[in-house]
């Protein structure tokens, strides 16, 4: 039987918007993963220890914002200089489409913007995440 | 208030009505649902019957408006006399940014101005602090000092226009530069008017916007109301807030519940300062949502005011009339629009504005369409604050006061959602208060179960939400949408700079001496952090003399 899927799901800087971060975190643990939710606040390297103690398959980022664009290049960069390289890293919330190209580029695997049914991030995950 | 013999007949008439039309109708065809409910997940009858209200009684529980308890308004005359004050929360950017929107929106007939900060200011950090990195002028606008506000405000005469600052954990330091500024306009404390939102407690609970922990952070509360009840007249000390608790995911009920359990436990403790329950609790306000579902909104104010009404009587032994109501502000609900199809955005927030003027409220924030996409550009503004004044001057809500009342479905929404209220009031007490309650996570777990609820109904299809699970549709990306220049950070951090560099030090360091001085004793701070604003220490500064000696909060999570 394959090992769960290890996700962290976190609020990276000031936002305390974590109504979408929690239900994900539920939904999350339902699909059999196994999730740690971080709380608020989270710096990329409180984010990027996390990943690595856990030794996490997935690194969710939720940002409403308007820090996606700082925050989230960070922690893939943070994740890369420690070898994480295959840590699949996913990011939503409010999140201008314009910007998608950005994330995308920086190594943000996928965005998941308002009205996206739980479901899609789940498979979008499983289909991605890495072997185990 | 119907009589029993008619109420006799009303029953026979439904039972055959019931056996006869109703069944042979779903007998050919079925209605659309099985179980039909409010987006709350509360069911609705067919049909609501004088049957439903039987036990109503008018003198008892609803009255006249302007009269105890309260159920239809808190005026005598309501929007006849004036409208409820239109309110447009605003802030992005520098203050100067700022100011050129505050002007724009009072140009156009806005009549109050709420000042939306960035989150390093309202989490008690200056710009240049590493936390808020990226956070620069985002959400908010950014201010650090004194200097700040005087550029927010420049050109608004602080007796002409009232003032609604959304600022929780470092309500004391904004206020106090508030007062520091009228002051130095010329306008005495007692012509100033308007809010702070000081809500600390939604703050743990849902909002995340919280600095220290729960006691510390009680006593600056209650520090400031007692100020201002000394000082300041006509300033509405907190506005207790339901808003967030059901951006959140709560239900109608739940956000009245909860909002009132946290007033219960700011009036507790000014009555445990010493201050008599009719020296502050005129002064206490709210501030509600007002979500799609126009007749379980209007019945969910109507409830939450007659409930405080009591409260305040009943439990807190108020006798000024004015403790009694609950006045509130209210903005639409932010979580309900659709980044998808936004334009739909403006009807929904239509029928809230509407829901809000037939439920009596005092003041309005209408959310604009473009807002789950971005902070409003200044076009969707102007129709958010134009839905205002069409439900204010062309739809007739305004024209007779509570014009729901005596609606079957209404008054029986009402009697339920304060039952509820009721039911929420009294677990509460028995876990040892609001604290405890939110200690042990129960208030904030109410709220995750109903988020969770209402996500599966939207995903299951059992629930309709136009533009994302019925009627959608391929668009093209969004455009037009208004961006903050990253820069802002940069200018924020060299202002600070320039700032520290020139002030007077031998006077900021003496005012920042005697604030850490009196916060460690049980005299009040608000003296000591005016002066301190006036002395140019800056948010960041004065919030780290808390932390060093209240420490900082760190929630436990429920997930």
């Amino acid at each position: 039987m394959a090992k769960k899927i290890k996700i962290i799901v976190a609020k990276p800087g000031l936002d305390g918007h974590d109504r979408g971060a929690k239900l994900l975190a539920r939904i999350f643990a339902e699909e059999g993963m196994e999730v740690v939710y971080t709380g608020l606040r989270q710096t990329p390297e409180m984010i990027v220890a996390a990943a690595e103690q856990e030794d996490a398959d997935v690194v969710g980022l939720s940002s409403l914002s308007g820090v996606h664009n700082y925050f989230f290049p960070k922690v893939v960069e943070l994740l890369k200089s420690k070898g994480l390289n295959d840590v699949l890293v996913v990011g939503g919330g409010i999140i201008p489409i314009e910007d998608y190209d950005f994330l995308q580029k920086s190594g943000v695997k996928a965005i998941f913007g308002p009205g996206t049914p739980t479901m899609d991030i789940v498979s979008f995950i499983k289909s991605n995440v890495r072997a185990r | 208030m119907f009589d029993e013999k008619v109420l006799e007949k009303i029953k026979g008439g439904k039972e055959k009505w019931d056996q006869g039309p109703v069944a042979k109708t779903l007998a050919k065809a079925p209605e659309q649902k099985p179980v039909f409910t409010t987006i709350s997940g509360t069911p609705v009858e067919r049909l609501y019957t004088p049957l439903d209200i039987a036990g109503l009684d008018y003198e008892r529980d609803l009255g006249f408006p302007g009269q105890f308890p309260y159920t239809r308004g808190v005026q005598p005359t309501m929007y006849r006399g004036r409208y409820w004050t239109m309110r447009q929360y605003a802030g992005f950017g520098s203050a100067k940014d700022t100011n050129a929107r505050y002007r724009y929106l009072l140009q156009q007939g806005q009549t109050g101005l709420s000042v939306a900060f960035q989150l390093p200011t309202q989490a008690g950090y200056d710009s240049d602090h590493p936390l808020s990195m990226g956070e620069v002028g985002k959400v908010g606008v950014a201010v650090d000092s004194i200097e700040d506000m005087k550029v927010l405000f420049d050109g608004i005469p602080l007796d002409k226009v009232t003032t609604s600052m959304t600022i929780n954990a470092a309500a004391t330091v904004l206020l106090g530069m508030y007062l520091a500024l009228a002051e130095e306009q010329g306008v005495p404390w007692d012509k100033v008017g308007g809010t702070v939102q000081n809500d600390v407690l939604k703050e743990i609970i849902c909002r995340g916007q919280y600095i220290y922990p729960p006691k510390p952070t009680m006593r600056l509360t209650v520090d400031l109301i007692e100020f201002c009840q000394k000082h300041v007249p006509r300033w509405n000390t907190i506005s207790i807030s339901g808003y967030h608790i059901r951006e959140s995911g709560s239900t109608a009920a739940q956000e009245m519940a909860f909002t009132i359990a946290d007033g219960i436990a700011y009036t507790q403790a000014c009555i445990e300062r010493g201050m008599d329950v009719d020296s502050f609790a005129p002064r206490l306000s709210f501030f509600f949502n007002a979500f799609t579902n126009v007749l379980e909104e209007v019945a969910k104010f109507r409830a939450a005011r007659r409930y405080w009404a009591k409260i305040m009587k009943e439990r807190f032994k108020a006798k000024d009339p004015r403790s009694m109501m609950l006045r509130y502000h209210v903005q639409t609900g932010g979580v309900t629009l659709t980044a998808q199809q936004p334009l739909n955005n403006i009807v929904r927030v239509a029928l809230q504005t509407y829901a809000t003027a037939l439920g009596g409220a005092q003041s309005l924030h209408t959310n604009s369409y473009d807002e789950a996409l971005c902070l409003p550009t200044q076009e969707a503004v102007t129709v958010a604050l134009r839905t205002q004044q069409i439900v204010a001057e062309e739809s007739g809500a305004t024209d007779s006061i509570d014009p729901l009342a005596g609606c079957y479905y209404v008054e029986q929404m009402t009697n339920k959602i304060e039952q509820e209220i009721d039911d929420y009031i009294k677990k509460i007490d028995a876990m040892g208060g609001t604290l405890a309650a939110i200690e042990q996570g129960y208030i904030q777990k109410e709220i995750q179960n109903s988020a969770y609820r209402f996500q599966k109904e939207i995903e299951s299809g059992e629930r309709v939400y136009v533009g994302i699970n019925k009627y959608t549709m391929e668009e093209p990306p969004p455009t037009n949408l208004l961006k903050v220049d990253m820069s802002v950070g940069d200018v924020e951090a060299a202002k600070l700079k320039k700032l520290r560099a020139e002030r007077d030090q031998a006077k900021w360091k003496a005012a920042l001496d005697k604030l850490r001085q009196v916060s460690q004793t049980d005299e009040n701070v608000m003296p000591a952090v005016i002066e301190a604003v006036k002395a140019k220490a800056t948010v960041g500064e004065i919030c780290d003399v808390w932390r060093d000696i209240y420490g900082q909060y760190r929630p436990k999570e429920f997930v």
